[in-house]
């Protein structure tokens, strides 16, 4: 078929209804590379302003990071530059082996399989391990990725509320009469920066006999005294039955995930997924700058407490400003502005003030609970932490939100 | 029936509503955006629990579940 004018309207309508409805998304273009301080150009043709980064998933800066670099060249200069096929045909070298060796060790699991992406770990790993004879029951907030993944696996599929203990004992008895029950959710949420109960989920899988599966993909390399992730700051290593991550955040920024877990799931995979069977894995000097992180990663723990040091900093200056944030201990911290425009307002304010920071609304949130998601990073100093800081201050002030209760934000600027 | 619209009404509640949102039980709730229809599995299990009838899965659409009342007709057909 012709690609019509008529089409070619159909998909112009589409697109400004989009743009009318506020949810047209417009791409910002970084000269330099990822790091506290990036040089960007926004509008595009606008010129280069510097700004400080604060929305990056870079959360041990290492994207950036001199030796990540050079593992990286090194790994490019020994292995190539890519693979030209997937896993299974001819696309495993050595250094994709020692890293999944290297991401067990890490996660303290039995094994795992490297996939291009989390997003692909997610998507391909419900329907390599579980049949239409079991149900998956899967957390209300589980990320995008996960429910892609759940679409895919014939099993069933159901739901608790948020974080809610007791309504998940409450399923996993409804469906106690399943071949198996695979309870689902994320370590770190990414939108409100709150941890899943691990513990308490642990012991209702053992109670009711369920698999347990989290994407760490907002916590490995940082959450829990050494880095491992949730399971750690929880106690319960060695207990999840499938962990997905990415290689895309914390853990170097560049690209790549896994799927880290119990051997024969993990073998599963291998068999049957199909992003794995069906999609190169991750380049070769990807590889090697991965290996890198984790080495850093497991010869110390620095750049996670200078992480947790910076974010205790940046929650109690947001705090003494008088702005609301979601409480927790995580790097991810919304300041929580309630009104989409309001948000959308104090991000390009901020920005004019050299502070790069996104503001998030309906349908990324909930309706009435937009808000301005800043992540924290080891890249970050204190003088980095304080401008930012008083710009919040500035634009804050501006829009007269500074100590100011939920009730009277939504007074004054509505839902 | 109204025993098991008040029933049906409550347990939607229960499961579904977070805020202060009023049902009635003509409430489109999966058109509506109460019930997403993941969700839809638990409310038909709990259904052929408490009444002890079995709903075949392409009689247990988004459209036959879409109201308290609704629901209610489509449990009679199976209570026998
Ligand atoms: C919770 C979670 N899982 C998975 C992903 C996907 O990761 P990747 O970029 O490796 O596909 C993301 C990234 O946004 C995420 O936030």
């Amino acid at each position: 078929m012709a690609y019509t004018d008529k089409t070619r309207g159909m998909y112009g309508d589409v697109l400004t209804g989009l743009k009318d409805a506020g949810l047209y998304k417009q791409e910002r273009y970084i000269h330099s590379a990822q790091a506290a301080d990036i040089e960007v150009e926004f509008p595009a043709g606008a010129s280069l302003k510097k700004v400080i980064n604060i929305c990056a998933n870079n959360y041990l800066g290492l994207s950036s990071h001199p030796e990540v670099v050079k593992a990286a060249h090194a790994g490019l200069d020994s292995h190539g530059y890519g693979m030209s096929s997937v896993r299974f045909i001819c696309g495993t070298q050595d250094i994709h082996r020692t890293l999944e060796g290297m991401v067990t060790k890490f996660l303290g699991t039995e094994d795992t399989i490297l996939f291009p992406s989390c997003m692909d770990a997610n998507a391909g790993v419900f329907e390599a391990v579980l049949t239409k004879d079991d149900v998956m029951i899967s957390d209300r907030l589980v990320h995008a990725s996960i429910i892609d993944g759940i679409r895919l696996c014939s099993a069933m599929h159901d739901t608790f509320k948020h974080s809610d203990m007791e309504h998940l004992e409450e399923k996993l008895q409804l469906h106690n009469d399943k071949r198996l029950k695979c309870v689902i959710t994320d370590g770190v949420f990414s939108m409100d920066g709150d941890t899943a109960k691990l513990d308490k989920m642990v012991e209702l899988c053992e109670k009711y006999d369920a698999l347990l599966f989290v994407d760490e993909s907002h916590s490995s390399g940082f959450i829990g005294k050494t880095g491992r992730g949730t399971h750690e700051q929880y106690g319960v290593m060695g207990k999840i039955d499938i962990i997905t991550t990415t290689f895309g955040k914390g853990l170097g920024g560049a690209s790549g995930g896994c799927v880290s877990g119990r051997r024969e799931l993990v073998e599963m995979c291998r068999q049957k997924a199909r992003p794995y069977l069906f999609s190169n894995t991750i380049a070769p000097p990807v590889v090697a700058g991965v290996i890198k992180v984790l080495e850093i990663l497991s010869a110390s723990t620095d750049r996670r407490d200078k992480l947790e040091k910076n974010t205790a900093f940046w929650r109690q200056g947001l705090t003494e400003a008088g702005l609301i944030i979601k409480a927790g201990d995580t790097p991810i911290v919304p300041v929580m502005l309630f009104n989409a425009k309001l948000a959308q307002d104090v991000s390009r304010d901020l920005y004019e003030e050299g502070i790069y920071a996104i503001g998030f609304f309906f349908p990324v949130v909930p309706q009435g609970a937009a808000r301005i998601r800043t992540q924290i990073s080891a890249g970050h100093e204190i003088h980095h932490l304080e401008k930012a800081l008083e710009a919040f201050r500035k634009v804050g002030k501006k829009y007269d939100i500074l100590g100011k209760t939920k009730q009277e934000i939504i007074e004054r600027y509505g839902m | 029936m109204d025993e098991m619209k008040e029933v049906v009404k409550a347990y939607v509640i229960k499961e579904y509503v977070e805020d202060d949102t009023e049902l009635t039980y003509d409430t489109p709730l999966i058109s509506g955006g109460i019930v997403d229809s993941f969700s839809m599995v638990s409310l038909k299990r709990f259904l052929e629990n408490k009444y002890n009838i079995s709903i075949p899965d392409d009689k247990a659409t988004p459209e036959a579940f879409d109201s308290v009342n609704k629901i209610c007709v489509l449990v009679n057909e199976y209570l026998k």
